[in-house]
């Protein structure tokens, strides 16, 4: 797993990657109230505001982590975005996308870095 | 930037683990480990200690001139009825402006030899200048730096203020009293700003700690952040001032003429002499065209404090404003309340919230959206 400095996780998941967004994020987050994700097919450039998250507190925006293209989504977290709170790196991950180029994964945080990321 | 004050119980709001924000020149706790909508739903089931204490306390006295004088001097001011507060009685009210707007909300009691009056935290160096120039000279007006504020909300809060403080049940909605804690006076109000039976307690800087202490140490109650507050007094429908008033909006407009008693309303026995009463009482005959209003987003997206309303899903029609608006957590689904200007707008036309420029669409509703349960005769 890849992490961001905008609190996003990467995983490889065959050709593509899933992202969602870490523990850390989802606590500060408070509870999740509203998720809008991205349409299919929508191509995304890094730093592209993408999805829009609500807490019960405030909104706010995910970016892309990185050049590609939305292949899946996941809606069962805009069915139910208290999921996210739950289990943030597991069942809530929010989209799948291919990469513009796939080496640039190699180019995030390591779990290790991410962590003092956020100390 | 000045520099944040902190309330009598900043460190107690640490060791809980409080989430701390500046609000209104403090540090504050906006919610605690559990969370805005478990902290919400808590004080709605069980019960809810907040540290309102930045909030501004007033005193109202005078050395010299009575009671009734106080009233009558209070009535130039406020539009509601003082001389008919009766005495250890609270009221809500208001101070407008010459044109009617809202230059803060209140709350105040009739303590007998005074009147203590609850401020909004971001309005009590205005009003405390506002009513040292407006009343007479005679009175003494005192912005009480010595005390907390705290407020003990929910079904619960009789049963575990009492554990503190004895016996309770002869308070109703609204009464005043003193008590007694650790040899000190707390003054005790049957009142608060969730909607539900509670009270909110006055009292000296030094008790409060251990005073909030021994109440946490009680069965059934958490202590509660400003975010769950916000949420909870927009479920009964309560204005927080800064978002749903200010001072140009009147108090009929934003639905507050239930506030402005007979007495002091046209063809009562002191109708008007208030500041702003031209335009209120105005107001009140010909039902203002902009008025405040409640709505249920259709969609799952909350419409919050700003969002722009319209009759059409293109953005040309402008017919209003969301002023406070969230997730409730009771309701499990976003509710807002605004303005709208009925002279833009007909009741059977759609309305749509315009947020990050996409059109969501809203329906109009009634106030409250949870209903209230305070204790009453």
């Amino acid at each position: 797993m890849k992490f961001t400095e905008e609190h996003e996780w990467l995983e490889s998941d065959g050709d593509m990657v899933k992202v969602g967004i870490t523990e850390y994020a989802a606590e500060q987050l408070g509870d999740i109230v509203f998720i809008e994700l991205p349409g299919l097919g929508t191509s995304v450039t890094k730093g592209q505001e993408i999805v829009v998250i609500e807490s019960v507190k405030a909104a706010s925006d995910i970016l892309a982590p990185l050049d590609g293209e939305i292949t899946e989504i996941n809606n069962a977290i805009v069915d139910d975005p208290s999921m996210v709170n739950k289990d943030p790196t597991g069942e809530a991950w929010f989209f799948k996308m291919s990469l513009k180029n796939q080496g640039e994964l190699d180019g995030l945080m390591s779990e290790d870095e991410y962590k003092k990321h956020i100390e | 930037m000045t520099e944040l004050k902190k309330t009598a119980l900043y460190d107690l709001h640490r060791s809980l683990g409080a989430k701390v924000i500046p609000f209104a020149g403090y540090e504050m706790p906006v919610n605690y480990p559990l969370g805005i909508m478990k902290e919400h739903l808590y004080c709605r089931k069980s019960a809810g200690l907040f540290d309102v204490s930045h909030m501004g306390q007033l005193v109202i006295s005078s050395n010299t001139q009575s009671m009734q004088f106080i009233a009558t001097e209070l009535e130039k001011l406020l539009p509601i009825d003082v001389l008919g507060l009766g005495k250890d009685r609270q009221r809500y009210g208001f101070l407008p402006n010459e044109e009617g707007g809202i230059i803060d909300d209140l709350m105040i009691s009739n303590r007998g030899d005074h009147y203590f009056v609850v401020i909004n935290a971001s309005r009590k160096e205005i009003d405390f200048k506002y009513l040292k120039e407006n009343i007479s000279k005679e009175i003494d007006v005192d912005l009480i730096k010595t005390r907390a504020l705290i407020a003990i909300q929910g079904p619960q809060s009789e049963k575990i203020l009492s554990s503190q403080i004895g016996k309770l049940s002869s308070l109703t909605y609204l009464d005043v009293e003193n008590f007694s804690f650790k040899g000190q006076t707390l003054w005790v109000s049957r009142s608060g700003y969730t909607g539900q039976d509670g009270f909110e307690i006055s009292l000296p800087n030094s008790l409060c700690e251990v005073f909030c202490k021994n109440i946490l140490e009680q069965d059934g109650i958490e202590p509660i952040g400003l975010g769950a507050r916000d949420t909870l007094r927009l479920e009964c429908g309560l204005c927080l001032y800064g978002q749903d008033l200010n001072e140009a909006i009147t108090p009929i407009e934003a639905g507050l003429k239930w506030a402005i008693q007979k007495v002091r309303r046209a063809g009562g026995e002191r109708e008007g002499g208030f500041v702003g009463q031209k335009k209120i009482l105005k107001q009140i005959e010909e039902q203002p065209y902009f008025k405040r209003e409640a709505f249920f987003p259709d969609g799952k997206a909350p419409l919050r404090s700003g969002t722009k309303l319209f009759s059409d899903d293109k953005g040309k029609n402008e017919i209003g404003m969301i002023t406070s608006g969230g997730y409730s957590p009771s309701l499990e689904r976003p509710i807002s309340m605004g303005y709208l200007n009925h002279n833009k707008f007909n009741v059977d036309e759609p309305i749509f919230g315009e947020v990050r420029n996409k059109f969501f669409s809203v329906t109009l509703t009634k106030l409250p959206f949870v209903p209230t349960s305070f204790k009453r005769n």
